[in-house]
C-alpha cells in the first residue's frame, strides 16, 4: 500500500514565522514538514507521509474567512491528499477557530477525513466537535508531545477508514454520539470510585452529561456605566419593517446586525417584529417596547451610560434550537468584544 | 448481621444418573428437575440442556438465570417467602455454586425475553456466556394466561436452583468471604471518620410482568424500606420480570449484586457501607411520588453521606430515577447514579426520558440501541422463532448466512444498571 499523503495546517507561530505581529500573513503552502510537522511525521512513521504543510496566519484567517477558506482548500487539494490535520491549537482561541473552520471545510468540500486537536475549551471546539473529531489537548503548548501521541493513530485510522471507538478510548472530545466500548473496571465499581470522589469534593467525570443545562454564571457588574459602551440584543424578532433578511417566524435559522445609529427610537412606520411566538400588535404598535432604544437614548444623554452601540442583533427565539442560538451568539460576540462593548443588555418577548 | 459465603467453584455441568458435586463438576440428573416441573400442572413439557462456555450456542428466549445456593447455617433458606419459609435470611453461612446458573427458556410473552450467546460477538455482552448453565426449556399448556405461565416458569427456575444448590451442602468451599453490617451504632462508633454511605436500589415493579418480589412479596405493593445486604445474597430479592433483556435484573444479578460488593470491598476502609434501601419503579405518578419521597427521607434518618443510585428498565423508571437522585441530593446527600442508555441506533438521541442539573454524576451501562451481528451458531436452546419480535430485534433480521442482528437490547444482562459489566458510553 502507498503512503498516505497528510497535508498539515499551522499557524504563522508554530511555523516560526512570528507572534502576534506576524498573524496577517496570508496562506503559504510548503512542501513538507513544517513545526509541529516533524513530530508527527515521526509518530505516522512509514504509514504516511506529510507531503506539504499550508501556514496561515490566525488573524488573517479570522478576519478573512471567506476569502482565506477556498485559497487554503485550494491548495489542499492540490496536494492531493489522503487525511487533512491542523494544529493542534491547544488553548489559542483564533488558531483553534482557524484549524476546526477549515478542517471542516476541507472534509465538506474535499470529502477526505480530517482531524484537529486543542484544549476542550477553545471555542473552536465547542463550535465543531458535532461535526469533525478534534481531539483534546492540554490548554498549552507544553502539551505537544502527548497531543501527537493521541492525534496521530486517530489519524491513521481515519485515513484507513477504520471504526473509530468511544471519545474516552480514542481521546476526542465528546461529540454527541454515544457509542459503546468496554471499561477495565464494572460499572459498580466506578460508581463507587466516583462517590468517593464527590464525598472528597475531588474532581470526577461523569459518564453522561445531563442533556441540556448550559448555565452561564453572569459576569461581575460594570463598574462604571458612565463610560460603557452598552449593546442592544434581543430574541424577541425585532427587525427593520419588511424584515429584509427573512429571519424566520419560528426555528429561526439566521440573526440579523442592523444599525441604529442615530436612531433615537424605534417607530411603527420602520420596525416590526419576526417574532411568531407572541401576540405582535404591542411590539410593532412600539418596537421599543421589546428593543428599548428609546430608554437607552434618554440614559445615554443623562451620561448613565457611556453610549449606546450603533448596531444591534436580533433573532427569533420562538421553536429555535439552542444548538442555533449558541451557534448565533458565538459569532455575535465576537464582533462586540471585538468593538470593546462593555455590557449587554438582553431582552426576550 | 454477619454472613460467610463459601464458594465452591464449579467448572463444568454433565448430565448423570445421580445429581451431585464432585470435583468441581455438577452432575445432573435431568430427571431431578424434570421431577420438579410435574409438581406443576401447567407444564406440556420440559426439557433439559446444558450450555458451557464457548460452545457454538445459543439460549432463546431467556426468562431468568438464577445461582445454586444453600445455607447450611443460620436462620431460614434460600428465596426466603417464596421458595423457603419467610425467615429472615443473611447471617450464618451459605455455600454458593459459583460458576453454574440455571437458565429458564421458554415463550411467555415472546417480545419480553434475551438471548445468551455462548461463544461469539453476542457472548462478550452477556455474563452468562462465563457461566456453566442448565438450560430448562419450558412449554407451559396452551390457553393459560401470560402471568400464569410467568409464575410457573419462575417457580421452576427457583425450584431447581434451590435443588441445586443443595448438592453443596456437604461440600468444602474453595473459598470463604465473610460480609457483615453493623448496626446503625456500633458503625458510627467503629468508623467516625469515614463517610457513611449507602445503596439504594430500584427494583423494577411496573406490573405486567415487569414485577420483582422481596421475601415473596410483590415489589410494587412495598413502600420504599431497608433490607441487608447480605439478606440479598440469599435470594430475598427475586426477578420476576419479562422486560428488555439487556437491563432487567436477573436472579443471579440479585445475588451477586456488584455494588454491594464493591461496597463492602471498601467498607471500614475509604467508607462506612452503613445501609442498603429498596425502593420501587411503579407507574402512577403518585407512587413515584411516594417512593422517592420515602427513600430521600430514610437516606437523611440515616444521616447518610453518600449512596449509589442503581435503576432498573428504562423510559418511565428514568422519571423515579431522576425523581430519587433529586430528592436524596436535596437532602444533603452526595448520590452517583447508575442507568443505561437509549441513544438510537446512531447515538445521537439524547440519553434518558428525564435529566435533572444534579444529576451530575452517571455510571452509564452503555447504549442499549446499538447494534450487533450474532453469527449463526451450531445449536439453539430453545426456539430462534421470537429473534424478530425480540425487543431489540426487527423484521427480517435473520441474514442469508444465518447470523441476526439485533440491538444490543435483546442480549440478557449487556447493559446491565447495577453496574454488573465493563461495557460503558461516551
Amino acid at each position: 500500500m502507498s503512503k498516505i499523503r497528510v497535508v498539515h495546517y499551522i499557524n504563522q507561530f508554530y511555523a516560526q514565522i512570528g507572534g502576534e505581529e506576524k498573524a496577517d500573513i496570508k496562506p503559504e503552502l510548503r512542501e513538507g514538514v513544517v513545526g509541529p510537522g516533524t513530530a508527527f511525521q515521526a509518530a505516522f512513521g512509514d504509514e504516511a507521509e506529510i507531503v506539504a504543510t499550508v501556514i496561515c496566519g490566525d488573524s488573517y484567517f479570522s478576519e478573512n474567512t471567506k476569502v482565506a477558506q477556498p485559497e487554503i482548500i485550494e491548495m489542499v487539494k492540490s496536494c492531493k491528499p489522503d487525511l487533512f490535520i491542523a494544529g493542534p491549537a491547544f488553548n489559542a482561541g483564533r488558531y483553534g477557530l482557524a484549524c476546526a473552520t477549515i478542517s471542516n471545510a476541507v472534509k465538506e468540500e474535499l470529502g477526505i477525513p480530517v482531524l484537529t486537536g486543542m484544549y476542550e475549551e477553545n471555542p473552536g471546539a465547542d463550535m465543531f466537535k458535532d461535526k469533525i473529531y478534534i481531539v483534546a489537548t492540554k490548554n498549552s503548548a507544553a502539551g505537544m508531545r502527548d497531543a501527537v501521541k493521541k492525534m496521530a493513530p486517530l489519524a491513521l485510522k481515519l485515513a484507513k477508514g477504520e471504526a473509530i471507538g468511544a471519545s474516552a478510548e480514542e481521546g476526542y472530545i465528546p461529540n454527541g454520539v454515544r457509542k459503546n466500548f468496554f471499561e477495565k473496571k464494572r460499572g459498580s465499581e466506578r460508581a463507587v470510585e466516583m462517590l468517593l470522589a464527590k464525598l472528597a469534593g475531588k474532581p470526577f467525570v461523569t459518564e453522561y452529561p445531563m442533556p441540556a443545562f448550559d448555565r452561564v454564571a453572569p459576569n461581575p457588574a460594570v463598574k462604571d456605566l458612565a463610560h460603557a459602551t452598552v449593546a442592544l440584543v434581543t430574541s424577541g424578532g425585532i427587525v427593520p419593517k419588511g424584515n429584509p433578511d427573512h429571519i424566520e417566524s419560528s426555528s429561526a435559522s439566521k440573526y440579523g446586525e442592523y444599525s441604529i445609529e442615530g436612531v433615537q427610537e424605534l417607530t411603527s412606520e420602520g420596525w416590526e417584529t419576526a417574532h411568531g411566538g407572541y401576540d405582535p400588535v404591542y411590539a410593532n404598535e412600539n418596537p421599543n417596547r421589546v428593543l428599548p432604544v428609546d430608554v437607552m437614548r434618554d440614559l445615554e444623554k443623562e451620561g448613565k451610560i457611556g453610549k449606546l452601540y450603533p448596531y444591534f442583533y436580533t433573532t427569533v427565539g420562538n421553536g429555535t434550537a439552542v444548538k442555533n442560538a449558541v451557534g448565533f451568539a458565538s459569532e455575535f460576540a465576537q464582533k462586540l468584544k471585538k468593538d470593546q462593548v462593555d455590557a449587554v443588555v438582553l431582552t426576550s418577548t | 448481621m454477619k454472613l460467610t459465603v463459601g464458594y465452591i467453584d464449579i467448572h463444568d455441568i454433565q448430565f448423570s444418573n445421580e445429581s451431585k458435586v464432585e470435583n468441581g463438576v455438577l452432575y445432573v440428573n435431568p430427571e431431578d428437575i424434570k421431577a420438579l416441573a410435574s409438581e406443576d400442572e401447567n407444564f406440556a413439557s420440559v426439557s433439559v440442556d446444558i450450555a458451557r462456555p464457548g460452545e457454538s450456542v445459543r439460549i432463546t428466549p431467556v426468562k431468568d438465570v438464577i445461582e445454586p445456593r444453600v445455607k447450611v447455617e443460620g436462620p431460614g433458606g434460600v428465596f426466603p417467602g417464596v421458595i423457603s419459609k419467610v425467615d429472615t435470611v443473611g447471617s450464618g453461612k451459605t455455600h454458593v455454586l459459583r460458576g453454574s446458573a440455571v437458565v429458564t427458556a421458554g415463550p411467555i410473552v415472546g417480545f419480553q425475553e434475551g438471548i445468551i450467546d455462548m461463544s461469539g460477538e453476542g457472548a462478550k455482552y452477556t455474563p452468562f456466556s462465563k457461566t456453566n448453565n442448565l438450560v430448562i426449556v419450558c412449554e407451559t399448556k396452551d390457553g393459560l394466561e401470560k402471568h400464569v405461565r410467568e409464575e410457573s416458569i419462575r417457580m421452576l427456575g427457583l425450584k431447581a436452583a434451590a435443588f441445586l444448590g443443595e448438592l453443596g451442602r456437604n461440600v468444602t468451599p474453595d473459598e470463604e468471604k465473610v460480609y457483615e453490617t453493623l448496626t446503625t451504632k456500633e458503625g458510627m462508633e467503629k468508623y467516625p471518620n469515614l463517610p457513611r454511605v449507602g445503596y439504594v436500589q430500584m427494583l423494577q415493579s411496573q406490573g405486567l410482568m415487569h414485577d420483582t418480589y422481596v421475601y415473596g412479596v410483590d415489589a410494587k405493593k412495598t413502600l420504599s424500606t431497608i433490607i441487608n445486604p447480605t439478606e440479598v445474597m440469599d435470594g430475598a430479592i427475586v426477578s420476576g420480570n419479562c422486560v428488555s433483556a439487556c437491563d432487567k435484573n436477573t436472579t443471579y444479578h440479585h445475588q451477586n449484586n456488584p455494588v454491594i460488593h464493591d461496597l463492602f470491598e471498601q467498607h471500614g476502609k475509604t467508607l462506612n457501607f452503613c445501609a442498603m434501601l429498596i425502593t420501587n419503579e411503579n407507574v402512577y405518578l403518585a407512587d413515584k411520588q411516594r417512593s422517592s419521597d420515602w427513600t430521600a427521607k430514610m437516606c437523611k434518618f440515616l444521616s447518610l453521606d453518600g449512596i449509589v443510585l442503581t435503576q432498573e428498565g428504562f423510559g418511565n423508571p428514568d422519571t423515579d430515577l431522576i425523581m430519587n437522585c433529586k430528592k436524596i441530593e436535596e437532602q444533603g446527600v452526595k448520590t452517583v447514579i447508575v442507568t443505561d442508555e437509549y441513544a438510537g441506533r446512531d447515538g445521537t438521541s439524547q440519553s434518558l426520558a428525564d435529566a435533572d442539573v444534579r444529576a451530575d454524576a452517571v455510571v452509564t451501562g452503555g447504549n442499549a440501541n446499538e447494534v450487533i451481528t450474532l453469527p449463526k451458531l451450531d445449536k439453539v436452546i430453545g426456539t430462534l422463532a421470537y429473534v424478530d419480535q425480540i425487543a431489540g430485534g426487527f423484521e427480517n433480521n435473520t441474514q442469508e448466512d444465518g447470523s441476526i442482528v439485533v440491538e444490543l437490547q435483546a442480549i440478557t444482562g449487556a447493559t446491565n444498571e447495577m453496574g454488573f459489566n465493563c461495557l460503558s458510553a461516551r
